[in-house]
């Protein structure tokens, strides 16, 4: 489990992150929602040590990550998965030597060990002979598919997905929440998910967090969201034309 | 200037640091060996010859009196090679072409999130990108110098064999002739000195870029103009300290 505690983050005069408390349970893909500037690629970006927090703590599992030192950090990242909004795969590598990246620093296995794991990855993802293509050969779709696959090469504890459906077709992205979600359950993982796609949210939200101007706001799950009266989430759920006709049906 | 000081000093001291494995910075060493060293060969190849060359013909066309004999021309040549235009001008062309392809390469790794993609791995960024491209320069250099001047200096006998303003054994004479061999020796400190610069400068523009692809091309320039005047200036610098 993934907890905050009483945590901000600030930018100069711009508090991004206000007292914000919450857990992310185990097994459970949770999701963190909220519109373009609300703070919830800042609240990611704490979680995983990518911004200080001013205040609070953040802990993995009851290990207090926000209050240890870069090296100390090293052994619980070692345990973490995270796939970018643009998969950020390393350009000048390969699909396979970009997957076995994280083995390679971090394992002595051989390098057969090692392309055995890359393949199994790479097959939980559907992404069959693609082990030689770079990046730059890739689709969207399946740079995202390469991206989880070198997010759980070491068969993380915590995954975490930075907005995973962005730049996809409705198609594609419902395939990347399929693999998010199985990837969860199969692996017993705490997924945080950062998202506005309400797709999603109805897809794949067991647990949903909103954050409306650097606070925690509301939370529940997939069925709780489309019955609930909190004003400004309904404003961010039913923004659209066609879900604002579908709430009146 | 004090806070990009500041900053530089920061990411060196997160560049200088034990590398995560061993195995893997030796990789990474003979990749930008061959990246930032093998690959400046061909122009560096190019433009040593030639100046060597004019450096040569402009020597014997100023030589216009019979006492200064002939053999000044081959002097004068090696003494501009060895003591000026190899390790400082070839150093500054380096800057421009090594530079550049260092800040922009980090700056492109750091604005579409790789660099992060490395800090949450656990890996320090800093040292396994920067570290072995500052080894690599500081350990190769010397080589492309070295090469350098033997280029110059072919350049300037070329002369004596296509122009016959002067003959070879007048170059020959005039390149063996009051030779120390401590010019060598300042030549590549010079050279390790600026290699280190042209790395590291370019390295942590690279590494500080926000923003998008505008932002790497600033940090790509910024990269070039700072290199190339701190080698101005410590060029100076050493020179005071070890020709004076």
């Amino acid at each position: 489990m993934i907890e905050t505690r009483n945590i901000s983050k600030s930018f100069g005069d711009n508090h991004v992150l206000k007292n914000i408390s919450v857990q992310f349970e185990k097994g459970k893909t949770n999701l963190i929602i909220g519109k373009s500037g609300s703070g919830k690629t800042v609240l990611m970006k704490c979680l995983v040590g990518l911004h200080e927090v001013d205040e609070g703590s953040v802990l993995f599992d009851n290990r207090n990550f926000s209050g240890m030192s870069f090296n100390e950090r090293k052994a619980i990242r070692k345990e973490i998965g995270m796939l970018f909004q643009g998969g950020a795969l390393f350009d000048s590598l390969t699909v396979e030597e970009n997957v076995m990246f994280p083995l390679t620093m971090y394992t002595d296995q051989t390098m057969e060990e090692k392309k055995e794991r890359v393949n199994f990855c790479l097959d939980w993802v559907n992404l069959e002979k693609a082990n030689d293509l770079y990046p730059a050969e890739l689709s969207g779709g399946m740079i995202k598919r390469v991206a989880i696959a070198r997010a759980i090469s070491m068969n993380p504890s915590y995954l975490f997905c930075d907005e995973p459906n962005s730049g996809l077709d409705p198609h594609t992205a419902g395939v990347i929440d399929e693999l998010i979600k199985r990837l969860t359950e199969e692996f017993q993982m705490t997924t945080v998910v950062n998202t506005h796609d309400m797709n999603s949210v109805i897809k794949i939200g067991d647990k949903v967090s909103f954050i409306y101007k650097g606070e925690l706001w509301w939370e529940g799950d997939k069925s709780q969201i489309l019955h609930t009266d909190n004003q400004e989430l309904n404003d961010f759920v039913f923004d659209t034309e066609l879900t604002k006709r579908l709430k009146k049906i | 200037m004090i806070t990009r000081f500041g900053k530089y000093i920061l990411i060196m001291m997160r560049v200088f640091r034990k590398p995560d494995k061993f195995k893997v910075f030796r990789n990474q060493l003979i990749i930008e060996i061959n990246n930032l060293g093998i690959d400046s060969l061909g122009i560096v190849a190019i433009i040593s010859v030639f100046m060597g060359a004019v450096v040569s013909i402009q020597t014997a066309y100023n030589i216009d009196s019979p006492l200064i004999p002939l053999t000044m021309v081959g002097f004068t040549t090696r003494q501009s090679v060895i003591l000026e235009f190899s390790p400082t001008i070839i150093s500054l062309i380096l800057a421009g072409k090594v530079g550049s392809r260092i800040a922009s390469e980090i700056g492109t790794m750091r604005v579409t999130e790789q660099i992060d993609a490395l800090e949450i791995m656990g890996i320090n960024p800093a040292n396994y990108l920067i570290f072995p491209k500052i080894s690599a320069a500081v350990l190769f250099n010397p080589v492309i110098i070295i090469l350098s001047m033997g280029f110059g200096l072919t350049g300037g006998w070329l002369v004596s064999v296509f122009t016959g303003l002067f003959t070879t054994q007048d170059y020959i004479d005039g390149l063996r002739g009051w030779f120390d061999g401590f010019t060598i020796i300042y030549a590549l400190i010079k050279t390790v000195v600026f290699a280190f610069l042209i790395t590291s400068i370019s390295g942590v523009e690279g590494y500080s870029v926000k923003g998008g692809a505008i932002d790497v091309g600033e940090a790509s320039t910024r990269a070039v103009v700072w290199s190339s005047i701190m080698i101005i200036l410590f060029n100076l610098i050493l020179t005071q300290l070890l020709l004076s």
